[in-house]
Formats: structure tokens, sequence, C-alpha cells
């Protein structure tokens, strides 16, 4: 049947296939280039934490000199488990990529529809497990972001400290909105009578919560203009904005 | 305004062009026409305050109360569609059949209290009340079951699935303080929670309000995955059970309908 | 006889209200074969509209409050014209019944202590109604619902009940038709549980919807029942007047309950103006006691914003007669400056949502333009206080279809716990009843007539539209039957309803069977014209002013007419209309009520023309 629907309703699905698919396109471009993630003192969140030897700036070099490819690529299954299983992307990539719907009162593309009770689906089942470890990663996006107000021993700031301090806050009230973390904090409970330190987390997660959808946004594009400037300072197209010596 | 006037699954949109005034809501319109042009136009309503949910239809193509949909949203002179429902079979002009939802709603098992304090009161707390106060603002209007594509484009799913008015319904009661009753296994296999694909359409219709798939639908799926797939909560309970396992809620028994 | 379904049941519940759905729960846990048979959906009865609260004198928040307060109110609100009994049981078992409501799953807003929270509401001497925001009917209805379809309980929705059928003097069953298919269907039942709610749309400005059309009067009455009180019509002090299209909406007396107050065109607080002698004793008479009495009620006196409804209405007409009105024929009702903005969305999200949504009017910052609209029918079928039966056997009716409960005026709030009280008794003595009555026969040539009756509207020759008749009726009722009635109006109304009745019957109805909404108006005509004849013959004789009966030429209260009920019978298909002594109020109960009588002149006045001149 042809939809009633008069409005811009393709307008919505058409803005999430070209951010998302930009931020995927570029985020699969660097994370491959495995150079230029460095900037003194500066490293991109796509290479955080970076666990192998070959690595300009090794965190943890668990990961021997064997390994030449790019050192993103063994820490991406992380930050990508927690937005693919993530409540609000699953609505966003359901609709704009599946279109199953595309937009509420339009059709499905497909005939057939099982939603997320068979395989693969049935993994997203496991998206605190994914917050869990998103969270770890977490500390250190932190911990590079308070180098990265170490200019050679010396405190100062410069643009790429902001942009790092703003990506890392971003990232972090995205987690913490995260609708399995205000689960897991106390909405599990049926009651916060006697559980006053649980309900008052949970009243956090929960306003959080209802501002998920902008805490995604917002972390997704300052991760990726993050890793841009970086990469553009180490490329030398740019000299890094000092703010304070 | 363009009505759809059939019987059964046959019809078409009709064109009709009254004057309105000054506040009217699409639902006054349709009134108009009902008193002026067609005496036998079909259209369910009750309170005409956005209230008790009857008045449910898709206007421009969107599901709403047209109780609730002022004339003045549209640009004048503008030919505004009315269209029954489309997830429910079509029993004429507005007025579809929702027994679907009567037939869901005598699935799920009732509320089951546990007992009450020593002094003979039942103490619940605002804090506690809050969450499920939001469910029971639910007028069932059905719009959320309207939209919700799961049923609405796939006929086949309707046994499995009983769409966003009952996971509000179960939420609510498997977040209230006082329920003993566990319905969580049911919910999944049953009620089909893992078909929804929280593309929150249902929580956009809603005149109520209800966050439905933030606050009731996701909660919900987060405690089932607690229940069913979390290796590390199944450990858990394993390790810490003591007790017998918890007693399967009874179903209420399902009668056959009158029909008409 | 026409080939019709028959359904058999012990007891048939015609309406799905709070009323209803309670006796069907009471009537089917004592073992009779129970169904219920609504006009709408289930669960989209009118007391889905209900705002405010459920009076229950719980004493969670006052513990002075007890039965015996919440008694006094009530027959001090309904002028003493009350069955004192029936106001006895209810204030007795309200607290009961609302705690089995919680124990059926209802979330009522709590207390510090978790407990169920009170609020304030009109003629009401402590906070006693139990209330969620200001949708308790939603709460209320659910909370029901869910639990009859638990139980089990078959529903006929989208069922029209049309005639009751009688065996000799008792009921018999009834006979309704299908609203989608258009076929008829047979009761066959030996106790009938009228809750069919009231007349509302037999005026022009109501808050009721198109179920209201004074079916279960009419067929009580047509089967030989008694009516009592019919000339007691309530006007809700507030209603909504802006834009035209809601005229009449209900705007909850919780409101006013939370801080609100009525204000004239010039801002001034009239109600001040307006306290009756009756109510003096117990309320505020200055501005600064009237704010203090919402935070201490031992020392200071209850708002004149919150005198009994009867009280408010005249007192708003007044004002919009002495031209102090606002422009579209209304006065203020303000809570923006007075409540923070949070507190009022908290306290009242329908309240902000209907007027945000369809006036534009943002009620935490700007005043609501309000009027009467009328609300609630006192009167109706008579029955017996202990067992809610009418005075046929089998017959049995709760709720707004019934009488006697609220006297000459209902106190807000009352009629929810009315509902749950006499809806339960109601159902309780309907199974009792059944247990001991013989089977009933049904008559066909009786069913063969109604049948007729049934489908006249699309065989016989006229030309009227339904539509336009319903309209007249209410324009009708609105000018003439409205809150200041005199006798020469009154005749006049009892004239206009003959020729609309003669219209009538000349409807020709168009389209098929199926769910046709002129066929079921025309059907809803005959109930409609003849409820309002009843109101307006029963207004024309009672001499007096009381409660939401105001004549403007018997300005005052009249002792003798204070021991009276109005009642109507139908003998030989003729109205007869007597009066008969209420039943006395034993001395120990007369003690709590006070010796005062109201006796004073009312605030008369021509009906407010609302919404402005046509």
């Amino acid at each position: 049947m042809v939809p009633e629907r008069r409005d811009l309703w393709w307008l919505e699905p058409l803005v999430i296939v070209v951010v998302l698919g930009t931020f995927v396109l570029y985020s699969v471009y660097a994370g491959l280039a495995n150079a230029n993630y460095f900037y003194e003192p500066y490293l991109s969140p796509l290479y955080s934490p970076c666990i192998t030897a070959n690595c300009v700036h090794p965190h943890l070099p668990i990961v021997g000199s064997y390994w030449n490819l790019s050192p993103a690529i063994l820490i991406v299954a992380f930050p990508l488990a927690f937005r693919v299983t993530c409540y609000y992307y699953r609505r966003s990539y359901y609709r704009a990529f599946f279109w199953a719907p595309p937009a509420c009162a339009i059709p499905d593309a497909r005939k057939s529809y099982a939603g997320e009770t068979r395989f693969p689906f049935l993994i997203q089942n496991l998206h605190r497990y994914a917050l869990i470890f998103a969270t770890l990663l977490l500390a250190f996006l932190w911990w590079d972001t308070f180098l990265a107000f170490n200019f050679n021993g010396r405190f100062g700031i410069g643009l790429g400290s902001l942009l790092l301090l703003t990506n890392v806050v971003l990232l972090s009230g995205y987690s913490a909105s995260c609708h399995s973390l205000r689960y897991l904090v106390g909405g599990y409970l049926d009651s916060f009578h006697r559980a006053s330190l649980r309900y008052r987390l949970w009243s956090w997660a929960n306003w959080l919560n209802a501002r998920h959808a902008r805490w995604a946004w917002a972390s997704l594009v300052v991760v990726g203009l993050t890793d841009l400037y970086i990469r553009l300072l180490s490329m030398g197209v740019l000299t890094d904005l000092r703010i304070v010596f | 305004m363009k009505i759809w006037r059939g019987e059964g699954s046959a019809g078409e949109h009709v064109e009709y062009v009254v004057p309105i005034d000054a506040g009217m809501v699409v639902l006054d319109v349709v009134h108009r026409i009902q008193a002026t042009h067609a005496p036998d136009l079909a259209v369910r309503w009750n309170c005409k305050a956005g209230k008790c949910g009857s008045c449910s239809a898709e206007v421009n193509g969107a599901p709403k109360l047209m109780c609730m949909t002022r004339m003045s949203e549209f640009a004048t002179g503008e030919a505004i569609t009315v269209s029954p429902v489309r997830t429910f079979p079509l029993i004429k002009d507005l007025v579809t059949d929702v027994s679907f939802n009567y037939e869901k709603a005598k699935t799920i098992p009732p509320f089951k209290p546990k007992p009450k304090d020593p002094d003979g009161k039942r103490r619940m707390y605002q804090e506690d009340v809050d969450r499920v106060q939001e469910f029971h603002k639910c007028i069932e209007c059905f719009l959320c079951q309207d939209v919700c594509h799961v049923i609405r484009d796939h006929e086949e799913n309707k046994p499995s699935f009983s769409g966003p008015r009952f996971f509000v319904r179960l939420a609510a009661l498997e977040m209230h303080p006082l329920d003993t009753n566990d319905r969580l296994d049911l919910i999944r296999a049953k009620h089909g929670l893992g078909f929804c694909n929280i593309t929150k359409c249902c929580t956009e219709v809603c005149p109520e309000d209800i966050h439905i798939t933030d606050n009731a639908i996701i909660p919900l799926k987060e405690r089932v995955v607690t229940a069913q797939y979390d290796p590390i909560a199944w450990a858990l309970r394993r390790i810490r059970r003591t007790g017998p396992a918890l007693p399967a809620p009874s179903v209420p028994p399902s009668k056959e309908p009158p029909s008409a | 006889m026409a080939e019709i379904n028959t359904a058999t049941y012990d007891v048939v519940v015609v309406g799905a209200g709070g009323a209803g759905l309670r006796a069907a729960i009471e009537a089917h846990g004592a073992g009779a074969k129970t169904a219920v048979v609504c006009k709408s959906l289930l669960g989209k009865a009118h007391t889905v509209m209900a705002e405010g609260g459920i009076a229950a004198a719980l004493g969670n928040v006052w513990q002075e409050d007890n039965w015996k307060v919440h008694f006094r109110d009530t027959m001090r609100g309904g002028k003493l014209l009350n069955n004192w009994r029936m106001a006895q049981l209810h204030a007795q078992e309200a607290p009961d019944r609302v705690l089995e409501l919680e124990e059926w799953g209802a979330l009522f807003d709590r207390t510090k202590d978790g407990l169920i929270l009170q609020r304030d509401f009109g003629g009401h001497r402590y906070a006693r109604l139990a209330h969620v925001g200001d949708r308790t009917g939603l709460e209320m209805i659910r909370t029901l619902q869910d639990h009859l379809v638990a139980q089990g309980i078959d529903v006929f929705m989208e069922c029209t009940v049309r005639h009751l059928l009688t065996d000799g003097g008792r009921v018999a069953g009834a006979i309704a038709y299908w609203r989608q298919s258009g076929a008829l269907l047979l009761f066959q039942a030996k106790a009938v549980v009228l809750a069919t709610g009231g007349v509302g749309k037999a005026w022009k400005v109501t808050s009721n919807s198109w179920e209201y059309t004074g079916d279960g009067m009419a067929m009580a009455l047509e089967a030989g029942a008694d009516l009592i009180d019919m000339e007691m019509t309530q006007f809700h002090p507030t209603g909504m007047i802006w834009p035209p299209s809601v005229r009449g909406l209900l705007v909850t007396e919780g409101v006013r309950g939370d801080g609100g107050t009525l204000r004239n065109a010039s801002g001034e607080r009239f109600m001040f103006k307006y306290i009756p002698e009756f109510f003096r004793a117990e309320t505020a008479d200055n501005e600064a006691e009237a704010d203090r009495w919402f935070e201490d009620k031992r020392n200071n006196r209850r708002t004149p914003d919150l005198l009994p409804r009867d009280e408010v209405a005249r007192a708003i007409n007044s004002e919009v007669k002495a031209g102090r009105g606002t422009e579209h024929g209304g006065v203020f009702l303000d809570i923006a400056t007075r409540r923070p903005a949070d507190y009022i969305k908290r306290r009242l999200p329908s309240m902000y949502h209907q007027f945000k949504e369809l006036a534009d009017v943002d009620i935490t910052k700007e005043q609501m333009e309000i009027g009467p609209t009328l609300h609630y029918i006192m009167g109706g079928i008579r029955v017996d206080p202990d067992t809610a039966a009418a005075t046929i056997p089998g017959l049995y009716a709760a709720g707004e279809v019934a009488a006697g409960m609220h006297g000459a005026n209902r106190l807000g709030g009352n009629s929810l716990s009315d509902l749950l009280v006499f809806g339960r008794r109601a159902g309780e003595a309907a199974a009792e009843y059944v247990k001991g009555a013989s089977t009933v026969r049904i008559d066909d040539a009786q069913v063969d007539a109604f049948a007729k009756r049934l489908t006249e509207p699309f065989e016989r020759p006229g030309d009227e539209n339904p539509y336009a008749i319903h309209a007249d009726l209410q324009e009708t009722m609105h000018d003439l039957v409205g809150i200041i009635r005199k006798k020469e109006e009154l005749e006049e109304a009892l004239a206009q309803l003959e020729r609309l009745r003669s219209r009538a019957s000349r409807v020709r109805v168009t389209g098929t069977r199926r769910y046709n909404p002129g066929w079921h108006l025309a059907l809803d005509l005959e109930n409609l014209i003849g409820m309002a004849e009843v109101v307006a013959r029963s207004a024309l004789l009672r001499t007096e002013s009381r409660g939401g009966h105001t004549r403007e030429d018997f300005p005052k209260a009249d002792p003798d007419w204070g021991t009276k009920n109005v009642v109507t019978r139908k003998r030989d298909g003729r109205l007869a209309l007597t009066t008969e002594p209420i039943p006395a109020v034993p001395p120990e109960l007369r003690e709590l009520i006070g010796e005062d009588k109201p006796q004073e002149m009312v605030a008369t006045g021509e009906p407010a023309v609302i919404g402005g001149k046509e």
C-alpha cells in the first residue's frame, strides 16, 4: 500500500545513513591507516588503548612486535560492540539501513520479520557486557586526556587537549546514559524505598538516559573529529592551536 | 476532508467539504459531516478530551486521536485524509475490529499482591509508584499497536506478539512494588518481546507521552536478559538458590468471547 | 417470534463503568453466571473521565476524619434530601472499597508514610479524596477492568441494551442490538443490574459523552419502576468554554482543591460574596484565612472556592449575568499565580495537557476561562438502600442511574465511591436474588413488539435528521431547563419536547444496519426526549430551590419540600408524578448533621449564555 504520510518522513533515515555511513567509512580508513594517530601529546581515541609493541605510543604492549597491522584493529571490537548493541543505535540502523520500518507508519521493506528473536540478533541481549568493556576502555581514554595536558613535562592546553577532553566527557556521558547501566544500578528493583543509594543512582541514570540519543550522536561525531584533528596535525596539514603553554 | 468509507475490506476515500470554526479538532469535523452529509458514517468516540482513547485513526497517514488533532495544524483549504487504523480488520468506515487487544489482555497473569504489613495496612512509597504510574496513564487507544510494524506489516506475527500496549501493561505488573507473579518467561515466549526492534514508533504516537520503549520495553528486555540470557546472572542464581523455584504464574482462563 | 440469538445468564449487568464492573465482579464472585453488556469498548465508559478522586474517610491525612464526618458532609452537601441510609452505608464502606482497589493493583498517590494520599475537594471537611494525579477514574476503571477480565467474566462490547423484558411484573431479561453488525440479541436473565449512568447528552453544554442518553432510567420507567428526584441535575462549576468545540469539557475540582481560585473579569475573588448562611460557620470570609486553610485546617475555615458545586455554579452564573464575566461568558480559574509550575504539572497533568493542546493555554502561566457545565444527575431509579433493588423484582441499579445517595447535590469525589459501594451491593443482592428466583419466561409478543420498534427507523416514512433533532433538544434543555429555572420556561420546554418527540417519530435512517450511528442516535432520541420530559416535569413540580434545582420564581428552600421526593412512574403509557416523604433520619444520625437547614434565598439569575451570543 502507498503510505498516506505526506511529511518529510524520509529525511530522518537519510540523515542517519549519511552521518553514520560517513563515520563508518572514515573510521575504517583511519583505523586501517596505521599512521598519523599520534601527535605529541595527543593519541587518537580510535587507537586507544594501544596494545601492540609496534605502537607509536603503547599503553600496554601485550601484543608482540609480530603484529604489523594497525593496532586499532585489536581494540575496535569493544567500542563497536557497544555501539552496535546500543538500544539507541539499534533503533536508528533498523530504521535507516534495514528499513524495518524506515519511518513510523511506513511499510517495512521485507516481507517476513522475526525481530530480535533469532541469531544473530539474539546477541543484542548481551549489551550489558559490551557496556562493561566499553567502560574499561574509558579509563584509558581519561588517561590519554590527562596526558594531553602534559607538554614535555609542563602543563599546557592545546586545542587537541580540549578536543580530547570533550571527547572523553561525551563518551562517558554516552556510557552513563546507557539503558543497561540504568538497569544494573537500580532498575532491576521493584521497590526503591529501602535502597536510597540505588534509587539515587537510578534517578541520575534515568535523567541521563532520556538524553541518550544526544550523547550517542555527539560522542560519535566528536570521536571522528578528534581523530581527524590529530591526523591532520600529524600529517602536518594543521598546527596545534596552543592556548596555554 | 477525505474520509475512508466502506463496509468490510472494500472501500474508498470520499471527499466532503464542510466549513470549520475556530478551535475545531478533526473529530468535530467528522461529526459535522455525519450530521450534515453522511448520517451513517461510522466512527468511535467517547470523551472527546483525549482521556478514553476511542477515536484513534490515521490522519494524513499519521496515527492519532481525532479529538486531539486540531484543524489549525493544517493549511487552509488543504484536503485532510482520515483513514481507519490499519493494523486491525475493517468493520465500517473509521471503525475497526480491535478484539485482538482484548484477547491478548486475557492472556496476562493478573496482579498478585504480597501479604499486608503486620498492622493490616499496605505501604508503598511515591518513589516506588512513580515509575508504574507512568504506565497506568495508558488509555488503551491502541495507536501503539496500530503503528507497530511487527503486526502492522506482518499479519503472521499476531499470534506470537502482543504489542507495545501489553508490554506497558506487563511492565506495570512486573515493576509493581507489591506484585509477586513472575511473568518474565511468558513475556519472552508468549508475548514476543524479542520481536520488538525498539524502533520507537509506539513512543512517538503515544498521546499520553508514555515512554513506552525506553521505560517499559527496554527495562523488560533487560529483565528478560537477566532471567534468560545473561550467563553470569544464571551462574549467580545457581549458586544463591536455596529454596524451591518460583511457581509458574497461573494464566487466567481464556473464554471464547461472545460474538456478533 | 423473529429469529434472534439468545444468551442466558443469571445476572446481566448493563453498563461497564465503575458501578457495572464492580457489580459484575461481586455477582460473579457470589456464584452467579454473569455478563456485562456495554455500548462502547470495555474501559471507555464515562468513569474514565473522572479526574479528582474517590472520597473515602481513610483518615490518612487528617486523623480526625471518619465515616461520621463524611456522612455529615454528604448530607449537608445534598441539602438533606439524601436517603440517609445510603449516605451512611456509603460513608462507612467507601474506605474498604478503596483499599480493595489497591488489592487489585491500583496505585494511588502516596503520603510520606507510604499510605494513600488524600486531597481537598468541595464540601468535604477534610482532605479525603484518594487520587492518582487528575486521572483517578482511569486508574479505577482499568483496575476493575483488569480484575474482571482475570475472573473470566463474559463481556458484550458495543452492544446496546434497549428494552427490559418482564415476566409478570418481574425482570426476565433484555433485548439489545450489536452496534457492529446491527443484529438483535436477547438476554434471558433473572436479574438485571442497570449501571448506565445519566442523561447529560440532553444538554448542549455538558461534560458527558454520547453514551449518556438516559437508557437505564428510561428502561426502568418503561418496565414499571419508580424514578425519583429527576429535577436534581448538577452543573459542574468549572467546564471549559473556549474554544467552542471543547465547550463543556470538565476542568477538575482538584484545581481548586490544590489551591486554585475563582476570579471575575476584574480579578476579584468573588466567591467570598456568595457564602450561604448554611455554610457560613465553616467557611472563611477573608482571603488570608482561606489561603491559610490549605495548610492548617484546625485553626482556619475552608475557602469558599470549595463550597459545594451547586453554590459555586450559581455564583459563577450570577457574576456573568451581572456583567463581570470574561469575554467568552465565563469567569477565570487561576492556579498559575498561586502554585509553582512544577507542582501544577505534577498534580494536574491532564488539565495542563488538555488546556495546552485544545485551547493553547498554559495553565502554569495563564488563568483558565471556565463556566458551568451539566455534569451529573442526582435523580434516577429509586432503590432500596441496602440492596440497590429497584421497585420491580429482579431489577437493580447502581451508580449515577440510581437516586437517593446524593440528595439534591452531589459532592465531588462521592461519585466514584458511590459506584464502588453500591455497585458491590447491587451485584451481591442480584446474585442472592437469583438463587431463590424461579426460571423466567420470555414473552414472545413482547420481544416482537420491541424488535419492531428497534428496526422501525429503517422502514417508516419520514424525512427528519436525527442529528438535527438532537441538536434542537440540547438547545431546548440548555435554554429552558438550565441552572436557573422558572415556570413559564419549563412549560415552554415541555411544549417543545412534545414537538421534538413527534419529529423523532418521523426520523428515517439511511444506510445499512452495520455500525450505523444515525440509527443508533434515532433510537437514543426516544430515551433522551423521554428523560428530558421527566426532568422538566419534576422541575415544574418542585416549587422551591434546593441543591441542583433552582427556581427563579421560588428562590428559597422550603422546609416542607425538604421532606419530599418527587416520584415519577409510568402507568398505561402515561407519566404520573407524585411526591412521597423521604425516610426520616434516625436521631443519633440527625445529631451528626447539625441543626441548620437550608432556607435562605439562593442566588438566581438568567442562565448564562456560555460562549457569547450565538
